[in-house]
């Protein structure tokens, strides 16, 4: 059915086939994306407020089903303001490039065994590279808005992402040491038999590192200081309208993102938990989808629940805790293999 | 020992999923928040809000334009004129209150002679101008005229206290 659609379009559209199709792929990814950045917004509101023992919103459609739309309908119709000491092309450049590496990376990320844009070798790597990108988008904003406050906050993201980088790397080093490959679809294949082979246990220190620095590279609280709303409101302080929107969708987009990550590579991908009949019975989509949902509540739950990081203690975190961690941690693994018990990091 | 204690309970996260544990608790707390227009708080007869000019019974209205609550008003927000009536008694021809100043202290309810200037429970009343939150005294009689009930209900509540 699917083939013979193909075939008729190609034949149809010819030489500009190849263009169509690519865009078909990356809209087919995209707009689901985006649509699940609107409502993680919404679910973020919902379960904070219930946290906080309020009902969160409520009015905009039932329950308040329409409330990102309608959010997301006001941020399209307000002005974009552009200061006017402000340096206009990079202030411009900033959210795009901030988005643009949150989208980019999904091409690699597999749905399951088939479903994946790209399979190449080196899909972790890429991953590494693509990510880092982000933090580009947040300094230009900072420093194109020509505003201390802005600046200060691009200051902030810069250390703070490249601080985390590193301990996030290393983690990534224990999981393609377990794998034997950087490809993200031999990961999560190298995990298969139930819940107990996924890496989250023999890797555990290296996905519990994994997860607070991947808190900590999107700017999350308790590490959101680069918004820091009640002292220096943060790099988008001057932006509004849709360009404020776009780094919102960036943040959101990178919260998924690094969700499907750690349910790849620590939670076993679309595998089910349990090799045996009812559980394997669901596709594994829904698997992979029930585990990034339940990453994301986790980060949803910490913002919740922890007050934000003083910028020294996040400092020390990062360099004084999670490097050296993930540093013994590697050195453990890699030791382990070479003794019989090495299965057991398979 | 202590500090060996503190690190792991720190190192484990010991105390953050501690600190989880009580949110995820609360997430399943029953919910306390209001639904303001469908619901709403309960609220004490003595609550300050919107103004109001009562009548007697028989119609008349109580104001005597003593001016009482024009001078004591600390956001001068009252503004009386007044002017011998027909029957020869001492009456208001302008009444008016700027709720843009009001602060709704209430003095201007504590020292009226006849308890003709009340505040009443209404506190959801808008303008779409600013001219629209300046009470004339027709508007202060109608919001007493059409109030009439909760306003004496409230005040006789208070009474024993006054």
């Amino acid at each position: 059915m699917f083939e013979t659609v193909v075939l008729t379009l190609q034949g149809f559209l010819g030489p500009v086939w190849p263009l169509v199709y690519s865009m078909a792929k990356i809209v087919a990814i995209v707009a689901p994306l985006m649509l699940g950045v609107a409502y993680l917004t919404y679910a973020e509101r919902k379960i904070i407020g219930y946290m906080q023992v309020r009902i969160g919103p409520n009015r905009v459609g039932p329950k308040g089903w329409l409330q990102p739309i309608a959010d997301a309908l006001k941020l399209m119709t307000k002005e974009i303001i552009v200061p006017s000491g402000a340096n206009k092309g990079l202030f411009i450049l900033g959210p795009i490039l901030a988005i643009a590496p949150a989208l980019a990376a999904w091409a690699v990320i597999p749905f399951s065994p088939e479903l994946v844009l790209a399979n190449i070798d080196a899909s972790l790597l890429y991953i590494m590279g693509i990510t880092s990108m982000g933090v580009y988008g947040i300094v230009l904003a900072g420093w194109a808005s020509n505003s201390k406050y802005a600046f200060l906050g691009g200051m902030r993201a810069a250390a703070q992402i490249v601080s985390y980088e590193i301990a996030m790397g290393f983690a990534l080093v224990g999981v393609l040491m377990a794998a034997q490959s950087l490809n993200l679809v031999q990961i999560v294949k190298g995990q298969e038999g139930g819940f107990l082979n996924w890496y989250w246990l023999p890797l555990f220190p290296l996905f519990i590192v994994y997860l607070i620095a991947s808190v900590a590279e999107t700017n999350r609280a308790p590490f959101d200081v680069v918004e820091g709303e009640s002292e220096i409101v943060g790099f988008h302080v001057e932006y509004s309208g849709m360009a404020f929107a776009v780094f919102f969708l960036a943040e959101y987009a990178n919260m998924i993102l690094v969700a499907t990550l750690t349910s790849l590579m620590f939670l076993g991908g679309w595998l089910p938990p349990i090799e045996a009949a009812p559980f394997t019975w669901v596709p594994g989509f829904f698997w992979l989808i029930a585990k990034v949902c339940f990453v994301l509540f986790l980060f949803l739950w910490f913002r919740a629940t922890f007050p934000r990081y003083r910028y020294d203690q996040i400092m020390r975190l990062g360099w004084k805790v999670f490097i050296p961690v993930t540093l013994v941690w590697i050195l453990v693994v890699g030791a382990m293999m070479q003794t019989p018990y090495g299965y057991l990091f398979h | 020992m202590d500090r060996i204690k503190d690190f792991f309970s720190t190192f484990l996260l010991w105390e953050l999923l501690k600190g989880m544990a009580l949110t995820g608790r609360y997430m399943f707390a029953p919910k306390i928040t209001i639904q303001f227009p469908e619901e709403r708080t309960p609220m004490s007869p003595r609550f300050r809000g919107l103004h109001a000019l009562r009548r007697y019974p028989n119609g008349e209205e109580r104001c005597i334009a003593c001016k009482l609550c024009e001078t004591i008003c600390p956001a001068l927000a009252i503004t009386i004129d007044l002017a011998e009536r027909e029957d020869g008694s001492r009456r208001t021809t302008r009444y008016d209150i700027d709720l843009t100043k009001c602060i709704f202290c209430g003095m201007c309810e504590e020292s009226c002679p006849v308890d003709a200037i009340v505040e009443t429970r209404i506190f959801d009343y808008h303008g779409e101008t600013r001219s629209d939150l300046i009470y004339t005294k027709e508007k202060l009689l109608a919001v007493g005229d059409k109030y009439e009930e909760q306003i004496a209900k409230d005040r006789a509540a208070d009474a024993k206290y006054r």
